[in-house]
């Protein structure tokens, strides 16, 4: 995927603008900013749901389109409603079928193509379930895992592990790690919190006073850029064995 | 429309001869209407409801039912047919609910606003003749031991539209209703999708307004779908059991009615309320 000089305005004012960079097929790359800085914009612009006001975007060739299967997709949220009466593996199938008018049982294809999705994320003792009655770190799982059904090329996950604890967002970070190179998916990962990704991340798209730009993780991990990103103090330590720790001050 | 909420008073009670009970009821023409009209009606009300609830539609359903008031009465008004006057009425708010569609998310304030004034709307309007009485009666509380033969096919025609059109919408409204932001992302129209829901609860709730009247709309819409949410959480058999349950309502409802001199709405809903505490409290996970 590439930007050229691409902007956004929404409701007539520029959320971002002159946005030029692109992504290399396969890599894992984090999407970091403040609040209301338009990380979840740039994800809609991808998808389609959302139309740049000004330069290019081009998402796997083409322009973003609305419905394309080669792209999946995990939206912001905190959790599922507590009293969801639908199982893992309904919701799952729904990344599958739920686009197609009519209505019936899935085909036998389908639902070997959710069981194997379900395998892929670790997900499969609890697909029976109701989702509601889930962790936030099952549901995840779940939904990467519907996100996969359509064997796509590029992932966004919109803050998967915002509210997730630490064993959790290590186990969803890995998982999606590991995902991308056996499928040799792109991924685009907005994230709070930085640290869980700083060993699988191969770059880091950060929006600057209105300006999405990327770098490699030395570009981006100084001390001086994220402090001005997110106006107050930053810190960013390296540990003898060569681990890097973002700090907030 | 003539007012009759309860059955025949003089009535054998019921035997051990359930045949011959059955045979004994079904003379009556009335009571013939009333099952067709209540089998239709549950069924509907079944599947609609099912959606109803998993997309948490519960007020706003609500508030279409007492827009239903406005719309009945002021059909009386202008001398024009009750159901048609509730269809239209109810339709047109739906879809404008519909087309507002998560705006009207925490909007309690306004929908309430709304509800009540549709009720002062009818209220007026039942003001201007004092041939409407017994109509508010009907209206509010369901008249279906009064429902005429041409009502059960109007009614029966509306619910065959409104199921097949459900049918065809049925996989991207279930999308739509758990998850609308990924639907929109796989290109599912979320928005139209809301606004033809919406049109199909108006039908379902102006048909369900004829059998448990404009207050008791819960008891079909959503106790049986609620209750049936609790017991399964695979979507089809969900369903299913919604339809299983209020039809069964109907059925009791209409039967004990017979039997009783009170009327079968209170049956109806009475039975609706405990199955689904009932249910609540031998099936809540938590």
């Amino acid at each position: 995927m590439a930007l050229d000089d691409a902007a956004v305005r929404l409701g007539g004012r520029i959320i971002w603008q002159h946005a030029s960079f692109s992504v290399a097929p396969g890599q894992l790359v984090g999407i970091i900013g403040p609040n209301g800085t338009g990380k979840t914009t740039l994800l809609r612009v991808l998808l389609g749901q959302v139309k740049a006001s000004a330069g290019s975007v081009n998402v796997l060739g083409g322009l973003p389109r609305r419905g394309n299967p080669a792209i999946g997709y995990v939206p912001q949220r905190r959790t599922l409603e507590a009293d969801l009466a639908l199982r893992g593996r309904d919701l799952v199938l729904l990344g599958l079928i739920g686009h197609r008018w009519g209505f019936g049982p899935a085909s036998a294809a389908d639902r070997a193509a959710v069981a194997d999705a379900l395998t892929a994320v670790d997900a499969t003792s609890y697909a029976d379930k109701p989702v509601g009655l889930l962790s936030g770190g099952e549901q995840q799982r779940l939904l990467i895992a519907q996100a996969l059904l359509t064997n796509p090329q590029l992932v966004l996950l919109d803050e998967p592990i915002a509210s997730l604890d630490l064993r959790s967002s290590h186990d969803i970070v890995h998982l999606v790690d590991n995902l991308r190179r056996d499928r040799h998916i792109t991924v685009l990962f907005v994230a709070h919190d930085l640290n869980p990704l700083l060993e699988v991340l191969d770059g880091i798209i950060y929006i600057a006073d209105g300006v999405p730009r990327s770098g490699s993780l030395d570009e981006v991990l100084r001390s001086d850029l994220l402090s001005a990103l997110y106006a107050t103090q930053v810190h960013v330590h390296s540990t003898a064995d060569g681990h890097r720790y973002v700090v907030g001050a | 429309m003539l007012l009759q909420v309860s059955g025949p008073s003089k009535i054998a009670g019921p035997t051990w001869n359930l045949v011959g009970d059955l045979q004994q009821i079904f003379q009556y023409e009335f009571m013939q209407n009333a099952f067709f009209a209540g089998t239709i009606v549950a069924i509907l009300a079944g599947v609609v409801g099912y959606f109803v609830v998993l997309r948490r539609l519960g007020f706003a359903c609500e508030a279409l039912s007492h827009g239903g008031f406005a719309g009945a009465t002021g059909a009386a008004v202008i001398g024009q047919d009750v159901f048609l006057g509730l269809v239209v009425f109810t339709s047109v708010s739906g879809a404008f609910m519909g087309w507002m569609g998560d705006r009207l998310r925490g909007r309690d304030v306004a929908i309430g606003g709304t509800l009540a004034f549709s009720l002062a709307l009818g209220l007026l309007f039942l003001s201007l003749s004092t041939r409407f009485s017994g109509l508010a009666v009907n209206i509010l509380f369901g008249s279906i031991l009064s429902i005429a033969a041409n009502d059960v096919r109007f009614v029966a025609v509306f619910a065959a539209i409104a199921l097949l059109l459900l049918g065809a919408m049925y996989r991207p409204l279930l999308f739509a209703s758990v998850d609308a932001e990924i639907a929109d992302a796989r290109g599912v129209p979320v928005r139209g999708l809301s606004i033809a829901f919406m049109i199909l609860l108006a039908i379902t709730v102006s048909a369900s307004i004829q059998v448990v009247g404009v207050l008791l709309i819960f008891a079909l819409l959503i106790l049986p779908a609620a209750a049936a949410q609790q017991l399964s959480a695979q979507p089809s058999r969900a369903i299913l059991l919604a339809v299983v349950l209020a039809v069964a309502y109907v059925w009791a409802g209409l039967l004990i009615g017979f039997y009783l001199p009170y009327p079968p709405s209170f049956f109806i809903t009475a039975l609706a309320f405990l199955a689904f505490v009932g249910v609540h409290v031998t099936h809540n996970p938590r």
